[in-house]
């Protein structure tokens, strides 16, 4: 299944490819997206692992670009 | 300029100010014996504190080599080795170079993102009686909404009350209004221009059109171009190569010669252009661009990889029926026998087909003004009519009918005939074809001249009208008789025999081509409003049924791919050069530090033109 999120504070596109690179890592993750220009995340999982994923989220995002905000 | 914008250049500025009085000062007490290098901290610490926070998170994290690490070692082995005003300069201008980034790349984030705007933020609805302002989304099933002029419609439905010109462009591409009035069906992402309406909604958010095409645009992201993804692996190695020639420059000619501050700081000057950031951000952003400036104009790509792929296309295939022509039948030949006319000959067939419900009957009922009303009419399936008229008993249909009823008629023509006797004697054949779409010759020719080296027509027709058909429009190849899944093998044949750098392009309808669509390196679907599928099937959706959409989705690809190659071999000239410079120092830290972020600025700028294509 996808899901998207909205992300505010995503200044330019290669924090936007780096946020990608951290959120394709998270355990489970089959391919994750981030488009700078909608600032928007994609995210493709099982169903059953997504939950537990969208846990992690805020916490690798923070991580890595610490300046933008995931909105779940 | 943002929040976070402005307090960079306050910080910019500030740190320049500094600067200038550092060096002032210094002019003024140096001779008498003072050292103040150590003031020349404080203008560094103004302006590139972030970077170096940032670099520390960065190494916490595992991560070297990104930018922020760069400009940290490059700037505090500047001040190890003494140059400080260039540390703090080379801080200052990496700055002032990631601000004008930092706004070109915002700028154009907007106004791409507006050209994909196509839903409102809002809706107003009616509840119990009062307007209410709700988010599209929430809006339910038989709600009434009103949306007033310069609003987009947020919902499709029937229009209750008022009427008005609505701007449907982004939905399909074609700029002259429609005019719609009580009881047209709208549909969401219209943009209402003058009048006040109040609409039924019949779907809800979700599952309007424009909702579908704005999930599509925005999955995009998912399908990176080859060349992104080329750089992100060239990036991975060219940054640590360039950080190790320059701890090599820096250690072992320092060691040969002893001039150890001479050659750490030509070191420092490599690890200042080693940030490949002006190709990982001006390519996608090319790509972003091209995918906005076709969407403006009804063209839907599904992906950096299609338009890249698109740019490489010398094949186009094209599905017939519904795509080249409109998949009406029209007369296209009269053959009156030699005792007949035209005129008569056509009068007859549309006489004896005026009840025919057929599109073959339909189309020769269409084509004739002068017809009489048959008495009677009895159809005999599968081979034609007979009708009793005031003029005799008319028999039209096919070959096998007249030889049923003994009347001789020629066998020399082919296609789609209707053969016509009245009383028993023949009077002449009528030939149908497919009418061809408006413009579809004018836009073949276009693609040759974009390039595209081969044109196929695949259709399910006999061969002589198949034949007739692509002699007219220009078609270099043509494949007849084939089923559905004739047509998925002979594009698989195809796509096997190309280039493995060359792309094959297929154009459908996308009702019953789904598979071809897939199977092709880029599938293109015509006259994708309302439907789903075709949205669904294809790489590409062209919002209305224009064929020249074709000649602009293959223009765009061209100049994206065009200014992507301009960027890269731009950025990489520069940086290469100042290498060069570099290791014979020829050049000093700013010009290495223009060489980074100028470069980027202006890669954004030009990524920026894919926007603008025509």
């Amino acid at each position: 299944m996808k899901k998207t999120f909205k992300i505010e504070d995503l200044d330019c596109p290669n924090c936007a490819a780096k946020l990608e690179k951290a959120i394709g890592s998270i355990e489970g993750v089959t391919r994750a997206g981030v488009s700078f220009i909608a600032q928007k995340m994609i995210i493709e999982a099982e169903e059953k692992d997504m939950e537990s994923i969208v846990k992690q989220i805020p916490a690798v995002a923070k991580k890595t670009i610490p300046e933008c905000r995931v909105i779940i | 300029m943002s929040k976070k914008q402005k307090k960079l250049l306050y910080r910019i500025i500030i740190s320049l100010i500094l600067f200038a009085g550092i060096i002032i000062s210094e002019k003024i007490f140096a001779p008498q014996g003072y050292n103040l290098s150590v003031l020349y901290l404080v203008p560094y610490f103004v302006a590139g504190y972030d970077v170096l926070l940032g670099c520390f998170r960065n190494i916490k994290n595992g991560k070297f080599f990104d930018e922020e690490f760069l400009m940290t070692v490059a700037t505090v082995g500047a001040l190890i080795i003494g140059e400080y005003p260039e540390s703090v300069f080379v801080m200052v201008f990496y700055q002032t170079g990631e601000l004008f980034q930092n706004i070109a790349v915002g700028k154009s984030r907007r106004s791409i993102s507006g050209l994909m705007s196509l839903m409102p933020d809002e809706a107003t609805v009616i509840r119990n009686g009062e307007e209410e302002t709700v988010f599209p989304e929430e809006i339910e099933k038989g709600e009434t909404v009103i949306v007033r002029p310069g609003e987009k419609i947020p919902v499709d439905g029937i229009i209750l009350e008022g009427s008005s010109s609505l701007d449907m462009r982004a939905l399909t591409g074609e700029s002259v209004p429609f005019e719609a009035e009580k009881g047209n069906e709208v549909k969401a992402g219209s943009i209402n221009l003058t009048g006040i309406l109040k609409i039924t909604v019949i779907k809800e958010y979700a599952d309007s059109t424009a909702a579908k095409i704005l999930e599509l645009v925005e999955n995009s992201t998912l399908n990176k171009a080859k060349t992104e993804r080329f750089l992100t692996r060239f990036s991975r190695y060219y940054t640590p190569a360039v950080v190790i020639s320059a701890l090599l420059l820096a250690v072992i000619p320092s060691v040969i010669t002893g001039d150890w501050k001479d050659w750490v700081y030509r070191a420092l000057i490599f690890l200042v252009v080693s940030c490949p950031c002006a190709l990982v951000i001006s390519v996608p952003l090319s790509f972003f661009g091209g995918i906005g400036g076709a969407s403006k104009k009804g063209i839907l790509i599904k992906g950096a990889n299609f338009l890249e792929a698109l740019g490489n296309a010398r094949t186009f295939v094209f599905d017939k029926t519904g795509t080249l022509t409109t998949g009406e039948f029209s007369v296209i030949g009269v053959y009156p026998s030699k005792d007949s006319s035209e005129d008569e000959l056509l009068s007859l067939a549309a006489s004896s087909e005026y009840y025919s419900l057929h599109p073959i009957g339909k189309s020769i009922a269409a084509a004739v003004n002068n017809v009489t009303v048959p008495d009677s009419v009895k159809e005999h399936s599968g081979f034609g009519v007979e009708a009793q008229t005031t003029h005799g008993v008319i028999l039209s249909g096919n070959r096998q009918f007249m030889k049923n009823n003994g009347i001789a008629s020629p066998d020399d023509i082919s296609g789609t005939v209707v053969y016509v006797a009245l009383d028993g004697v023949y009077k002449g054949c009528i030939r149908l074809g497919d009418t061809l779409k408006r413009d579809v010759k004018t836009a073949l020719t276009k693609l040759k001249q974009e390039g595209i080296r081969s044109t196929v027509m695949l259709t399910g027709d006999n061969d002589v009208a198949a034949r007739e058909a692509a002699e007219k429009l220009g078609i270099s190849d043509y494949k007849a008789s084939l089923l559905p899944d004739g047509k998925a093998e002979y594009v698989k044949s195809l796509t096997e025999k190309k280039a493995k750098n060359e792309a094959l392009v297929f154009v459908g309808d996308g009702i019953n081509d789904a598979p071809v669509l897939a199977l092709s390196d880029v599938g293109i679907a015509m006259g994708g409003v309302g439907s789903d599928a075709a949205i669904e099937a294809a790489d590409i959706v062209i919002m209305d049924d224009n064929i020249g959409k074709c000649v602009t989705a293959v223009k765009i690809a061209k100049k994206t791919k065009r200014i992507v190659r301009q960027n890269v071999i731009f950025a990489l000239g520069i940086k290469f050069a100042v290498l060069i410079f570099a290791f014979f120092g020829l050049t000093n830290m700013w010009i290495g530090v223009l060489a980074d972020v100028g470069v980027a600025v202006i890669a954004i700028l030009n990524a920026m033109r894919t926007m603008k294509i025509k």
